[in-house]
């Protein structure tokens, strides 16, 4: 099946059908994903912050990591979620559009980077990651996470 | 006007007002979830506050003038809107929530500051803004739609 032909199916379905057919779902859906843009936004800043050294100072990063996880990954769930039910309802109008590719793209180095390379720098031990490489991966991780938001927005615009 | 006319203007403004959300709200929502009590227990409310608040702060700076500049555009138009005056109910609110939470409890936090759950007060306080924020944001999204416009 190609990835168009899935698209299809995807937009046939009932759930795509239903969320297309109603006028208030699509608003409901896409207001549950900006709320988890807040969230996630927030979780992923507390930590980043933290490295680049503009957050809390006094607190070691691998405790910022673990308070925090819990929210990013109940977020990301949330967007995940609620993103592709958005996506059921216009999934071949979505294939046509690069912003979607850039944010799917950019969606997938975003959560790989955080879950390996950010994962790693945030509960390494104090000292043992040099100041100069956290601050880059947390630059790295702001800029990902940005061009995820900045992809999803611009699908609106076409 | 300018605004009214550009292609890329009104695009660009929208998205800093959006993806400001995560520096502006995100931020705001992990005091709040600090205040309720929920994440980061064993960091002093003080030092959440301190450090995350001028980026909250500032992240309000860019709503506002974002939001102001949107606003502007069509003003006629989101005036009449529904969603648009909910929006600013809310606000208004979540302003009275917030300078109520500062000239009160937040004044005696170094008798709270290391507790785990902060009192009820200021539980309140942040449970109140997650409310009031959450339905700005739902509000403004649907500020979009015109199902329930008043004619002019």
């Amino acid at each position: 099946m190609s990835v168009l032909s899935f698209f299809t199916w995807c937009e046939n379905s009932s759930v795509g059908e239903a969320i297309r057919g109603s006028r208030w779902l699509f608003p409901v859906i896409e207001s549950f994903h900006l709320l988890g843009l807040a969230v996630i936004g927030g979780a992923v800043l507390v930590v980043n912050l933290r490295l680049l050294g503009f957050g809390m100072e006094r607190q070691p990063v691998p405790q910022l990591w673990r308070d925090t996880r819990p929210w990013l990954l109940g977020s990301l769930t949330i967007m995940l979620v609620s993103g592709l039910l958005l996506f059921t309802s216009e999934a071949t109008k979505l294939y046509y559009h690069e912003a979607f590719w850039v944010k799917m793209v950019s969606l997938l180095l975003a959560t790989a980077f955080t879950f390996t390379v950010l994962r790693k720098v945030a509960l390494a031990e104090q000292g043992r990651v040099r100041p100069f490489w956290s601050k880059a991966v947390a630059l790295i991780s702001i800029l990902l996470w940005s061009g995820v938001g900045v992809g999803g927005r611009w699908i609106g615009f076409s | 006007m300018a605004l009214h006319e550009s292609i890329w203007g009104y695009p660009i403004i929208e998205s800093v007002h959006v993806l400001t959300l995560c520096l502006f709200l995100g931020l705001a929502v992990m005091l709040d979830l600090r205040l309720l009590g929920v994440t980061m227990l064993r960091t002093p409310v003080s030092e959440v506050a301190g450090r995350l608040l001028p980026w909250t702060v500032a992240g309000f700076g860019i709503m506002v003038m974002t939001g102001l500049l949107l606003f502007y555009a069509t003003p006629v138009k989101t005036y009449l809107n529904i969603f648009f005056r909910v929006k600013v109910l809310f606000l208004l609110l979540a302003g009275v929530n917030t300078a109520v939470f500062h000239l009160t409890i937040y004044r005696r936090m170094s008798e709270w500051d290391l507790d785990p759950v902060p009192p009820r007060r200021a539980r309140l306080a942040g449970g109140l803004s997650l409310a009031l924020w959450g339905g700005i944001v739902v509000a403004g999204r649907m500020i979009a739609y015109n199902w329930f416009d008043k004619n002019p």
